[in-house]
């Protein structure tokens, strides 16, 4: 599961989708592995207005990362720093977490993730 | 010929071996890829873009959009979501670039609103029609994978959903469910009236993505075959779409006129009235 795909998932337990605490979900045990993926300026720019920015900085903390600034990059800085680019692609699109746990912070759901496959099938009660 | 969907549940059907004979059949992959480009087109995105793959399967159709050029408007990055372990035992094997998750659409689709510039779901959502047990029925698990859907999606938004539904009732019960979730929806169908027919629902969210295509909902899916559309949210409107210059219908038309008066016309073929790219 790539961090990129965290920032959007939320959990699926139904009684889940109206409660604020069940975004971002919270790796847990998390193994992580680093792909090699070419740099894609475009879709950054594109993806950066819709990151939940605090949801990323947090998650970025919990991976055991450095603290992220308060604020995200403004596009022009996307385009005229390179080193904040690449940190960004790093984060989002290279990062992945392999084998562990996401948990949610409102129904202390865990889904497993297995050779980066995270499990979101659901027994019917929480549907 | 039998439709595996009409008794198993697809978990059980793509076990394996099938995911394994599916994938690696070269049938099986031309048509998944010729019908994942056509979902491109309908798409028509233009810059790289965050798509979700519903009912990625072994990502035969994923690896089309990991594939767009950067001329083309891509590479797009993906999600795949599928019930099937198989498939996605395949798709790890195989390598794809798009993130995968094991996920029941019937279930719901579990994204934070507004997340994805655009969908497609290709020979998939057909398999929601069945499986009917004591907790689920087919409507309940359409509305929560169409509501999810139009939840996931940007205002502006696009989803493609090439399906096999097995008879009109489903081709009815599936389009109202996106209608009834939100969506503008139109029906697209490929080589009508032949055994390789292909049906695609083309659903927009808000107003802006069809007022960007022409302002109206036939303008999504204009001037690109045979289009038929069901907007039931707009009484009134429905039947056809009215016929385009230079549309397949339109040339398919003007070659009866003129076989009518005598001439001499190309035989029709699934690229008549396809738009060409110009060739650098
Ligand atoms: C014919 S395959 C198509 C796979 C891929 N889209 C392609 O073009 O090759 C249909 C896929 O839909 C998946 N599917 C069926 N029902 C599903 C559901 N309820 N949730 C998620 N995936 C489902 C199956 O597991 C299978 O992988
Ligand atoms: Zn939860």
């Amino acid at each position: 599961m790539k961090v990129l795909t965290l920032n959007f998932l939320t959990c699926a337990v139904k009684t889940c989708k109206s409660s604020s605490d069940s975004f971002p979900l919270h790796p847990k045990d998390a193994e992580l592995a680093s792909d090699d993926v070419e740099v894609n300026p475009q879709l950054l720019v594109n993806l950066l207005p819709r990151i939940d920015w605090n949801a990323l900085r947090t998650t970025s903390t919990e991976l055991g990362f450095p603290q992220l600034p308060e604020q995200p990059p403004t596009a022009e800085e996307l385009g005229a720093d390179e080193k904040v680019l690449k940190d960004l692609h790093s984060l989002l699109i290279e990062t992945q977490i392999m084998e562990g746990k996401l948990v949610c912070g409102h129904c202390g759901h865990e889904y497993a993730i297995r050779e980066g496959i995270a499990n979101f099938l659901l027994p019917s009660h929480l549907v | 010929m039998s439709r595996p969907e009409d008794t198993l549940a697809a978990d059980i059907h793509y076990d394996d071996v099938e995911a394994r004979k599916y994938t690696t059949s070269s049938r099986i992959q031309n048509i998944q890829a010729s019908m994942t480009q056509r979902a491109l087109e309908l798409l028509d995105l233009k810059s790289p873009s965050l798509i979700l793959d519903i009912g990625c399967g072994s990502g035969l159709s994923g690896e089309m959009l990991s594939a767009v050029s950067e001329e083309e408007g891509g590479p797009h990055v993906w999600v795949g979501m599928d019930v099937s372990a198989s498939m996605l035992d395949v798709a790890l094997q195989r390598d794809v670039e798009g993130d995968l998750m094991l996920a029941d659409i019937g279930q719901g689709v579990p994204f934070r609103a507004g997340a994805f510039d655009a969908a497609i779901s290709i020979s998939a959502i057909q398999w929601l029609c069945n499986a009917e047990n004591s907790d689920t029925s087919p409507s309940g698990r359409l509305s929560r994978f169409f509501n999810g859907l139009y939840m996931s999606l940007k205002r502006g938004g696009m989803a493609v959903c090439q399906f096999y539904p097995k008879n009109d009732v489903q081709k009815q019960m599936i389009t109202s469910a996106a209608v009834k979730a939100g969506f503008g929806a139109g029906l697209l169908e490929d080589d009508p009236n032949t055994k390789n027919v292909k049906l695609y629902l083309v659903l927009t969210v808000g107003s802006s993505a069809v007022a960007s295509k022409g302002g109206d909902i036939t303008g999504v899916v204009a001037g690109m075959d045979d289009v038929e559309v069901q907007d039931h949210r707009r009484k009134g409107k429905t039947g056809k779409g009215e016929i385009k210059k230079g549309s397949k219908a339109w040339i398919i038309h003007k070659k009866e006129q003129m076989e009518l008066k005598g001439k001499i016309v190309k035989a029709t073929s699934k690229y008549t009235g396809r738009k060409r790219r110009i060739q650098f």
